[in-house]
């Protein structure tokens, strides 16, 4: 029998919200995750399980909740992805593994998600993790970057014996599960807890090393003697909108806006001394993830008036759905249609945000309808405007790295996660560009495969 | 953790400290810079390396306000939570002979490697140097081991010419010509040294000091516009040609955050 509609997850109240940093999804309990559970018709053909890009054997997993064997379980899922209690928690599932789920033909899909979180806390909370025998092999390889990419290929490497140490530029570890998702959506113990298991597991873990930069590349291979590296740098620069007035105080990038608030913890000033400030009246440009996740940030922060201008209609906003609905639930009103051409300012303070009112045209090579100026205006009064309109690969590397090829994007290029340099691979956002968490995790992993190869052919 | 190997109190408002950081000692060169934070809380700060030797790098700080005076209260034997670099371009060195470097308060200590540096290959090097008083002139002994001549400027006269280095460079240029110039100080002495500079037809360079956060060309904190195009000084810096930065708008983003500093400041009371 199908029930169509999914046991709905609760939730923190709406008005405690606006102030605090708690996270909004509370997870399900046992008994709730059962009655979701329930749910899944164990299908012969799962097309969901084709749909995760890591391929989770998600009616499995699920059929074990029902068992009550959340042991099993976890290690039915850690197989495929280190991270239930992430991806979770952060995977865009609708466009992924319930997107695809048969119930949702009729009704609402699977809760995949978030059963996988039920299960990821659930071993968080008993301190599960795999006893495995790990058989040295005693060869170096190096991992740089310690996003989800990063730290999947290092867990991976791990487990094939390899001795692993990952660099990080930052003071601390996670990439963009740290510095940029905030801890309403992703309390970040639980990102700390997970790197700690890959420490228990032997991986090496430096931070405040900027390969390029502190180490180079070819330092790493021929004086540091690592048999192979893995980039897992990810893609921070932010882009640019391009237009007047970028540059004046009180505009943010998202990830400078984000960076402030959840790596520098700047919501607890002055108690930690990094600084931020938003004012009444706060401009998010975009409709990701990113623009979502700064919007509800500002909001938090005190703004009274927060508003995504982003310029296509709702329908075509990139953020995952869960985050575009809390984001209304909070207020933050959407200004569909509007495209910022200029930023004006007083004595270099962002004062006003002009916006040309945009119309939808004829579907363009994203299947999107494209949005056409109408040449109408509209002048929005603004004290700070946070830009989150993607991101590319930061230059570092490849200014520091003869030989390493990369596109007009600064994106990595790759042949099976191979780099141009031989015994160099790489995986995540650096080679794709900014994506997703599990993306990145099962770039990471594949590549650590291949890097197993590269290693043992050498041996031969 | 780093830890912090000698200290000299340079005078009431400079410290200079040597850290033990040998990730960061090993590729660096003149004009790279680091970013530390004093304790697990700490803000991240940028300051110029002066010199390395070994595994040892030297900072040389103004105790301006929360997180530099809070390093200042810091021994030998002590040991700071994260210092990372070397960051930045290292300086491009130009192929000119008579260098004058121009240097305005704590500005002198990312200035001497610079120089230092023109001098190893061979150039007439020539330094102006200001502070407010003679107190605050900082490694004036060190730059007389190398320089072919300094002239002082200090606001009270209390050392050298009364007045800004920019005064200096006036009565220097009626007798004197140069190649090519390098200013390192706050904000609105660069602006004014260029424009002088500029009269006289000399280029000078200049390194930005705007408020930085990761210094990896992630965050954009640092932008600064450059002959109308954005960059990024800590990836693509913090030296520029200082005819055509924007110091309005710089001066501008350096102080966004005053009132804040100043709340911070309070709890150091
Ligand atoms: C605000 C925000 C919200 C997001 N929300 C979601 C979401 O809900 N769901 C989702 O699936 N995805 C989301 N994403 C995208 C997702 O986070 C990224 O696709 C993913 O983190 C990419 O992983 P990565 O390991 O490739 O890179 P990153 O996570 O960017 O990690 C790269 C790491 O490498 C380090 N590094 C860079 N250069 C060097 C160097 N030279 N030496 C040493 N270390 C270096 C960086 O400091 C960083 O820690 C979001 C992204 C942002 C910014
Ligand atoms: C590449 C680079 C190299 C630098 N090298 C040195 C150095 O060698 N020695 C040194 O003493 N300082 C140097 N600075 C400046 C130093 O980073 C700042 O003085 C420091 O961040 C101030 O921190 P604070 O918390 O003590 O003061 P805050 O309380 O943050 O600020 C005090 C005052 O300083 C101003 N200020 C804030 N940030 C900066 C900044 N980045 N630069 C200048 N003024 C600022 C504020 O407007 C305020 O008036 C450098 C800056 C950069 C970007
Ligand atoms: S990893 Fe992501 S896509 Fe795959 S099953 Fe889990 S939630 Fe779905
Ligand atoms: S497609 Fe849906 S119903 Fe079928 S196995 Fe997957 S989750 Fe269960
Ligand atoms: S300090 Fe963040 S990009 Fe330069």
């Amino acid at each position: 029998m199908i029930i169509k509609d999914k046991v709905k997850m609760p939730v923190l109240n709406k008005k405690i919200r606006q102030t605090n940093f708690e996270e909004v999804a509370c997870g399900y309990d046992i008994e709730l995750a059962k009655l979701e559970a329930k749910r899944c018709l164990d299908c012969k053909n799962p097309k969901c399980i084709a749909a995760c890009p890591v391929q989770v054997p998600i009616p499995e997993f699920i059929k074990l909740i029902l068992e009550d064997k959340l042991d099993e379980a976890y290690y039915k899922i850690y197989e495929d992805n280190i991270l239930p209690a992430i991806c979770g928690r952060v995977c865009p599932q609708e466009k992924q593994c319930e997107g695809a789920c048969i119930v949702g033909i009729k009704g609402d899909s699977v809760s995949i998600g978030a059963l996988e979180r039920f299960i990821g806390d659930y071993a968080l909370d008993n301190d599960l993790s795999k006893n495995e025998t790990i058989i040295e092999k005693n060869i170096k390889v190096a991992v740089i970057g310690s996003g989800p990419a990063g730290l999947s290929a290092s867990a991976s490497l791990r487990r094939l014996g390899y001795d692993v140490t990952v660099y990080e530029a930052l003071h601390d570890f996670g990439g963009v599960l740290k510095y940029g998702i905030p801890d309403f959506r992703l309390p970040k113990n639980i990102v700390t807890t997970e790197i700690n298991k890959l420490r228990t597991m032997g991986v090496k873990f430096e931070k405040n090393v900027i390969i390029g930069k502190s180490i180079t590349i070819d330092q790493l291979l021929n004086e540091y003697n690592y048999q192979s590296i893995f980039l897992g740098t990810g893609a921070g620069l932010p882009s640019s909108l391009k237009i007047k007035g970028e540059n004046f105080s009180g505009v943010y990038y998202a990830n400078e806006f984000l960076t402030r608030v959840n790596l520098m913890k700047s919501h607890t000033f002055p108690k930690n001394p990094t600084p931020v400030k938003v004012g009444d009246n706060v401009a998010v440009v975009g409709g990701g993830n990113v623009a979502m996740d700064a919007a509800r940030t500002a909001k938090r922060l005190g703004a009274k008036n927060v508003f995504i201008l982003y310029r296509r209609d709702m329908d075509a906003l990139p953020a995952r759905l869960e985050e575009i609905h809390h984001a209304i639930e909070e207020g933050i009103d959407f200004r569909l249609l509007k495209n910022p051409v200029e930023l004006i300012g007083d004595k270099y303070i962002v004062k006003q945000v002009k916006c040309e009112i945009m119309e939808l045209g004829e579907p363009d090579k994203s299947g999107r309808r494209r949005p056409i100026g109408t040449n109408k205006y509209e002048i929005i009064d603004i004290d700070s405007c946070i830009i989150s309109i993607g991101q590319l690969p930061n230059p570092i590397l490849r200014e520091s790295t003869d030989k390493l090829d990369v596109d007009d994007w600064g994106r990595i290029k790759t042949n099976v996660h191979m780099t141009s340099i031989d015994g160099v691979f790489a995986g995540g956002d650096v080679v794709s560009g900014a994506a997703t968490v599990i993306l990145a995790m099962g770039a990471g992993k594949e590549a650590a495969v291949e890097m197993d190869k590269y290693i043992q052919s050498k041996k031969q | 953790m780093y830890e912090i190997i000698s200290k000299k109190v340079l005078n009431k408002d400079v410290d200079l400290m040597q850290i033990k950081a040998p990730l960061v000692a090993k590729n660096a060169k003149p004009g790279h810079f680091i970013i530390l934070r004093v304790d697990e809380n700490g803000e991240r700060i940028p300051l110029t390396i002066t010199e390395v030797s070994d595994d040892l790098v030297t900072i040389i700080y103004q105790k301006l306000g929360f997180s530099t005076r809070l390093l200042g209260k810091l021994q030998v034997g002590d040991s700071i939570s994260d210092f990372v670099g070397p960051l930045g371009k290292a300086s491009h060195i130009v192929n000119e002979h008579k260098i004058i470097g121009v240097a305005g308060g704590v500005g002198a200590a990312p200035l001497f490697p610079q120089l230092k540096e023109y001098k190893r290959l061979g150039k007439h090097v020539t330094l102006v140097i200001g502070a407010r008083s003679k107190e605050h002139i900082i490694l004036l002994d060190d730059y007389k081991e190398f320089c072919d001549e300094i002239y002082i400027a200090t606001d009270n006269g209390s050392l050298g010419q009364k007045g800004f280095v920019t005064d200096v460079l006036q009565t220097l240029y009626q007798t004197h010509t140069y190649d090519h110039a390098i200013a390192i100080g706050p904000l609105v002495m660069m602006k004014s040294t260029v424009e002088l500079n500029k009269k006289h037809g000399i280029k000078t360079d200049v390194s930005l000091n705007p408020i930085m956060i990761d210094g990896t060309g992630m965050c954009g904190n640092c932008r600064v516009s450059i002959g109308g195009k954005t960059f990024f000084a800590c990836v693509d810096g913090p030296d520029f040609p200082g005819e055509e930065v924007d110091f309005d708008e710089l001066i501008a983003r350096q102080s966004y955050y005053k009132d804040e500093e100043h709340i911070c400041n309070l709890g150091l009371e």
